[in-house]
């Protein structure tokens, strides 16, 4: 019988705890083959953040230090600056990124750390049960947005690559998706070139990835992707940010 | 021994690191311990390896120290008691990860933005662990620029020892202050275990177990029997890495507790006290964790009485009453705010108990 699909050895075989219908599943592996079809598997080293990927650490068949929340880009400054050859990544969601590690991506990104950050933004707190993330959407209703987020009261979701792409310290930042198939596929070439960009030294590289919680949002799976494409889209426009030859 | 230099304290601890091996210096701009991050700055750039970098603050600093640790580097942070407060979340990280470190805290004034000038208030936070959760680390205070440099050294080495931060307790005086000083050829101890623990990149024929640099454990039972395994390591770092000195105690009526920059002011009182005819002595902690309970337990077995002279509200009185249990009374004189006692103030409170026969 010929094998067509095989997981790939950079995940291991611990069973991922994520709920069903979340897509971090899908970005674990597109990251995890990337590294794969790279062949860096034996310098890679993963900065896990908190928050739902909080056990990343035993989801990737890596080399792993688990962060404080927000700190990953400082824990990879860290580790990139004591082994440059190592290929350090962080892999951050939108709570941890955008909001308590505001600061650390932002000086990561600015020096031009030669890392690379997967950030997962799926628009709330997963991990604590639903509360309003600086990514929530205006209107959206979190469990302590209960009416839905009011811009004058709290204001508006950041746009974290069109912010760290006026920078001049990063080489590469892309926004992409996992709401289907030909998006899936996107988000794994950028994912890819995201890992080139720091195996060829140029500096800092982020792909942002657009993902659903389906628990969170009270939605099913296929609804949850649905809505991400209907709303999240428009307010976080796909695409690459910033490139540097 | 090398030459004999005239060197301020921040800067003899910086040198003392690089000569221990330190190559990663993370840190962020506060007073009085700038000439830390200076130092380190001109020099570790000169050096094959080593890197400087100033992070956006010291949150971020610490962290970098736990990625960096974590690589399996020597590294090092400096900072003084605002800034050492934020760094607590990140130590507290660094123990449950078991990583190694050297963190000096040159202490200012407090509480808030304090003052800029020597204090020793950050006693509590130091010896209590200062940040969440069950732990402890080694607390170093030099009282001189020499010992600094020594105490800096040994501190790499502790630190690799346990896979614990050690912390260097200094205040605004040690670290301004300028003394000759004679830098040591420092020997690596041959017995420090290999990092094998590191992470530095692996495969699943690496040979060894794949690198997880983590202070999470979810399940109750399992992080218990973590706490519990470091509470092991502080048990044998309390048996074994307690470090004091004592002068002239063996006679001593009164004995003064005091440590660092106090304890010069404390020894100068003592000697003057023995010429007027009041015996005195004087045991200088030189760990503050672990406390040095026993030298004053055996004190107590023939003094009058304790003077503890800090420059706080009163700190380590703490652990000096538990290590006299009540035997003997045990005062306490102290300045605050960011200012030094005198040795007049402190033969004052002795004169006046030797007087009223306490």
């Amino acid at each position: 019988m010929a094998v067509v699909y095989e997981k790939t050895g950079i995940l291991t075989d611990t069973p991922l705890h994520y709920c069903p219908g979340c897509t971090h599943g899908i970005i674990h592996r597109l990251v995890a083959e990337a590294i794969d079809e790279l062949g860096i598997q034996g310098k890679t080293i993963g900065i896990a953040p908190v928050g739902c990927a909080v056990f990343a650490y035993n989801y990737f068949n890596t080399d792993m230090m688990e962060a404080a929340h927000g700190r990953a880009p400082a824990v990879a400054t860290g580790c990139k600056r004591v082994n440059p050859d190592n290929i350090v990544f962080t892999y951050q969601g939108d709570g941890d990124l955008a909001s308590i590690g505001a600061a650390e991506i932002t000086h990561a990104a600015t020096r031009g750390e030669n890392i690379t950050v997967i950030f997962v933004n799926n628009a709330i707190y997963g991990m604590t049960g639903g509360q309003m993330a600086p990514t929530t959407l205006p209107g959206q209703v979190t469990t302590t947005s209960p009416y839905g987020r009011d811009p004058a009261l709290c204001g508006y979701p950041i746009r974290v690559s069109e912010m760290l792409a006026t920078l001049d310290g990063p080489a590469y930042i892309a926004r992409c998706s996992v709401h289907d198939v030909k998006h899936i596929m996107d988000a794994k070439k950028c994912i890819k070139k995201a890992f080139e960009t720091q195996i060829a030294k140029k500096g800092f590289s982020m792909v942002e990835v657009l993902s659903s919680c389906p628990t969170n949002w009270g939605m099913a799976p296929r609804e949850a992707l649905n809505w991400l494409e209907a709303n999240m889209i428009p307010q976080y426009p796909l695409g690459v940010k910033k490139e540097v030859e | 021994m090398g030459q004999k230099m005239l060197m301020k304290g921040n800067e003899a601890i910086a040198e003392a690191a690089i000569q221990a091996g330190c190559r990663f210096f993370f840190g962020y701009p506060i007073t009085p311990q700038n000439q830390i991050p200076e130092y380190m700055s001109k020099r570790l750039p000169k050096i094959e390896g080593g890197c400087f970098l100033q992070a956006e603050s010291e949150v971020a600093a610490i962290n970098m120290v736990y990625g960096a640790a974590g690589a399996g580097a020597r590294v090092m942070t400096s900072s003084s008691s605002p800034g050492i407060s934020l760094k607590q979340e990140g130590i507290s990280y660094i123990v449950g990860a078991e990583l190694p470190c050297v963190i000096v805290n040159m202490v200012r004034g407090g509480p808030g933005l304090g003052s800029i000038q020597p204090a020793q208030s950050d006693y509590y936070q130091s010896t209590r662990g200062g940040g969440h959760g069950d732990y402890r680390m080694l607390v170093l205070a030099p009282s001189s620029v020499q010992e600094a440099v020594e105490l800096t050294q040994m501190a790499f080495d502790l630190a690799d020892k346990y896979r614990n931060p050690v912390l260097i307790m200094g205040d605004g005086l040690i670290g301004q202050m300028m003394e000759p000083v004679e830098m040591p050829d420092y020997q690596k101890p041959a017995d420090l275990p290999p990092k094998t623990w590191a992470a530095t990149g692996w495969t699943p024929q690496s040979g060894r177990e794949r690198a997880i640099i983590n202070s999470l454990y979810i399940d109750p039972a399992v992080l218990e029997k973590h706490v519990v395994h470091l509470y092991e390591k502080y048990a044998v770092m309390e048996q074994t890495e307690c470090r004091w000195q004592e002068e002239m105690t063996e006679d001593a009526d009164y004995v003064i507790v005091a440590y660092g920059t106090t304890a010069r002011i404390a020894r100068s009182a003592m000697r003057r006290l023995r010429e007027e005819g009041i015996r005195a002595g004087l045991i200088r902690p030189i760990t503050l964790w672990p406390f040095p309970a026993a030298p004053i337990a055996k004190a107590a077995e023939h003094a009058k009485a304790f003077l503890t002279v800090e420059m706080s509200m009163g700190q380590m009185v703490d652990d000096v009453r538990l290590a006299v249990d009540g035997r003997k009374p045990v005062h306490f004189f102290g300045r605050t705010g960011g200012i030094v006692p005198t040795v007049r103030e402190i033969i004052t409170q002795v004169e006046t108990l030797a007087k009223e026969g306490k």
